[in-house]
């Protein structure tokens, strides 16, 4: 993984000591709070419904066991002994004092961490695929083109106060495991005949009140050609995107108002004016940075293990773990091992500062020293030994990190809703855990195979419900939280918004108005049907009319 | 009001020209968008030296084809979290307005360095505020991760610089 040289650890240690200075002021009230805000939201401090939360970057989502190490730490000394990974391969940490965060940071430089730009109107962290560098069906390592744009968009001076927030996320692959098309720039590495690297980019997608599925805005922009293209979009839109209305200043209102084709010949024509620049990404950087992601040095080991068959062949919970939660990888005789958040004892996403510990001791024993994030608030250990992963499934076990639902019904993502956050119209965490409840049978979760249920407790979108199979959108009814309905989104290659099925349903009701839709799903489900193949091939009716029998009695 | 050119507080020789009033012959004034479309070739005509003050929402394409025409440009910010000036100040350049550029309105001094970055030559700051407190912010950094129109060299050719001195 990457590490910083003497100039990265300079820029982090001298951006503490400016934020440091920030925060004095503030507390000595020479900043107002409304000026102030922008400052400490760009170093991913918030203010929340109780007290400030601060967001970790984890650039595209790839930490060392130190890392993990010292984010226990933090959660223990500054939190109450939780961290909370979050759908952008962060993490956040709730409670901190105001006049303890530059110690913090300044804890978190000393492992190369940061939590720049995490928040605020600029470029956000950047993601990427969470099995880079594992996964069989990739082109390259997306994370070295994701650390090439973080360090381009770091203080970049011209796009730190744009419109709106501005999120990029990097894939190598077809298969779509980071939301790629749902963000402010999705780009997909590509080779071409001639075998040369580039980006096909996609632009304007996004979540929030107002979803959209990205568009493409360039098919192939060359490799060296990358940050120019990105500056040249970032620029159109900083003098073009809207400043009047904060709920249309994101990127796709623009795509949408301008037209693709437009805003594409804007875009290029700003690009081809300062595409043979400085900003040509050279290729020395780029193999300096390579350098860092090279494969770890695996052992070569034969394909099929004797003692791993042996073991998924005597043990069930070992071999419906291995199903539901291990993926091939690459390099023969290894595996990616998925290690869901989604436990019955906390909220999605939520991890102790012991489990932390616990897991930078597994990362370094069986995973060369490297854990990453999910965007569905999972972690991955992305290079295991296949003749490993039983002792691994026992010890995860023992701490309480051997769910085996990844991808399941219960594998939710939840936005932190009211229980937290100050924007919430209802709380999400609650609703999450009845769900689990109902489905805690793990027999039952698999026969349902892969379905993904989505939570916000607002408009705001952050638990991602439009792309779930299932999404829940909280809506507040004269103080009573309700639940909206939304059915046949994607986030993955397959991208979709959900639609709403019908009238949303009150906190009681909408554990059972989920489960009706899930029965009725398995009544009608073809042989390997998931729960969105069959919605798509019903339609929106069959369910609509099993869900409000009521409606339909009216109407006959 | 005092404006800051670099590193110093600097004598302000330019006036900011009501719509209403006339234009003087010795120039330095500072005249709105509007009244430029109005009187171009009164202004074009003028012997003395001529601003004009785009606000945050009139792009410098308006004047792509008139920038000869100004010595000075002032870019207005109506609030610090309206960053649409620094890409105008970038496009300026890239246009090839020669003259001075000015950021004017609600800056704060932790944006000092971003302004100098996206070629600003000077701005405009408050009675009583010193030099030495805005460039507390440019000295935040010993080098950029990016190219910009400083000449700052960015982190990634100093690094080819070590790399080549190293060989």
């Amino acid at each position: 993984m990457y590490r910083y040289d003497e100039f990265d650890r300079k820029f982090v240690n001298e951006r503490v000591a400016e934020f440091r200075g920030q925060v004095a002021r503030r507390m000595s009230g020479e900043l107002s709070e409304e000026e102030f805000r922008p400052l400490r939201l760009m170093n991913g401090l918030y203010l929340q419904l109780h007290a400030y939360m601060l967001r970790v970057a984890i650039p595209y989502g790839t930490f060392s066991a130190e890392q993990m190490r010292k984010l226990a730490q933090i959660a223990r000394t500054y939190d109450r002994g939780y961290g909370h990974f979050t759908t952008r391969q962060n993490i956040q940490f709730n409670w901190p004092k105001l006049e303890d965060v530059p110690n913090l940071l300044a804890e978190l430089a000393d492992v190369e961490m940061h939590a720049i730009q995490t928040s605020g109107n600029c470029i956000r962290n950047v993601t990427a695929d969470p099995y880079a560098g594992a996964i069989v069906d990739e082109v390259d390592d997306s994370r070295i083109w994701a650390e090439i744009v973080r360090q381009w968009s770091t203080l970049h001076p011209e796009f730190t106060f744009l419109g709106r927030k501005f999120k990029i996320a990097v894939s190598a692959s077809d298969y779509d495991r980071a939301v790629v098309r749902f963000h402010d720039i999705g780009l997909f590495i590509k080779k071409n005949d001639a075998g040369e690297t580039g980006f096909e980019v996609w632009i304007g997608g996004g979540l929030g009140r107002t979803p959209m599925i990205g568009k493409i805005s360039n098919e192939f922009v060359p490799a060296e050609d990358l940050l120019s293209y990105l500056e040249a979009v970032l620029r159109v839109y900083n003098m073009n995107g809207r400043r009047d209305n904060k709920y249309k200043a994101r990127i796709k209102i623009l795509v949408h108002e301008t037209g693709l084709d437009e805003l594409r010949a804007q875009i290029d024509a700003e690009w081809a004016a300062i595409k043979d620049s400085a900003l040509k990404v050279p290729e020395y950087e780029i193999e300096r940075i390579r350098v860092y992601f090279a494969p770890p040095p695996f052992e070569t080991l034969n394909a099929v293990d004797r003692g791993f068959e042996t073991k998924k062949f005597e043990n069930p919970e070992f071999s419906r773990w291995v199903n539901g939660n291990v993926v091939a990888h690459k390099q023969v005789g290894y595996a990616i091992v998925n290690i869901s958040l989604k436990t019955d004892d906390l909220p999605p996403g939520d991890i102790t500062a012991d489990q932390m510990d616990n897991l930078a001791d597994l990362a370094e024993n069986y995973s060369f020293d490297e854990i990453r994030a999910t965007h569905e608030q999972n972690l991955v250990f992305a290079h295991v030994k296949q003749s490993e992963l039983f002792e691994l499934w026992r010890e995860l076990g023992e701490i309480g990190l051997a769910m085996p639902n990844i991808g399941k019904v219960t594998d939710m993502i939840v936005c932190p809703g009211l229980d937290y956050c100050g924007l919430a119209n209802t709380r999400s965490i609650p609703v999450a855990q009845r769900i689990s409840k109902r489905y805690a049978d793990l027999d039952q979760q698999f026969d349902l195979g892969e379905l993904k249920l989505k939570i916000s407790g607002c408009i705001n979108a952050c638990g991602h419900h439009h792309v779930g199979h299932i999404g829940l959108l909280g809506v507040d009814r004269r103080g009573e939280e309700f639940y909206q309905i939304t059915l046949g989104g994607s986030g993955a290659e397959d991208a979709a918004i959900g639609s709403i099925i019908g009238p949303a349903f009150s906190s009681s009701d909408i554990v059972d108005a989920v489960e009706e839709l899930i029965n009725f799903y398995v009544e009608i489900r073809n042989q390997g049907e998931r729960f969105l193949d069959t919605y798509r091939r019903v339609g929106a009716a069959p369910f609509k009319s099993r869900l409000y029998p009521e409606k339909l009695d009216a109407a006959a | 009001m005092p404006l800051l050119k670099g590193r110093n507080i600097v004598e302000d020789a330019w006036t900011l020209l009501a719509d209403n009033l006339e234009l003087p012959e010795a120039g330095f004034v500072i005249v709105s968008l509007d009244r430029f479309i109005r009187d171009r070739d009164l202004l074009v005509a003028c012997s003395g030296p001529i601003g004009v003050r785009l606000s945050s929402a009139q792009s410098p394409e308006l004047i792509a084809d008139a920038l000869e025409v100004f010595s000075l440009i002032e870019l207005e910010f109506p609030a610090f979290t309206d960053g649409r000036p620094y890409s105008y100040a970038q496009l300026l350049h890239r246009l090839g307005f020669a003259g001075e550029i000015r950021a004017v309105g609600n800056v704060l001094r932790d944006q000092y360095l971003n302004l100098k970055r996206c070629g600003f030559d000077a701005l405009e700051i408050k009675e009583g505020e010193t030099a030495e407190e805005w460039c507390i912010a440019t000295g935040a950094f010993s080098a950029p991760y990016q190219v910009a129109y400083d000449t700052e060299k960015p982190i990634m050719s100093l690094r080819e610089k070590r790399l080549a001195a190293a060989s």
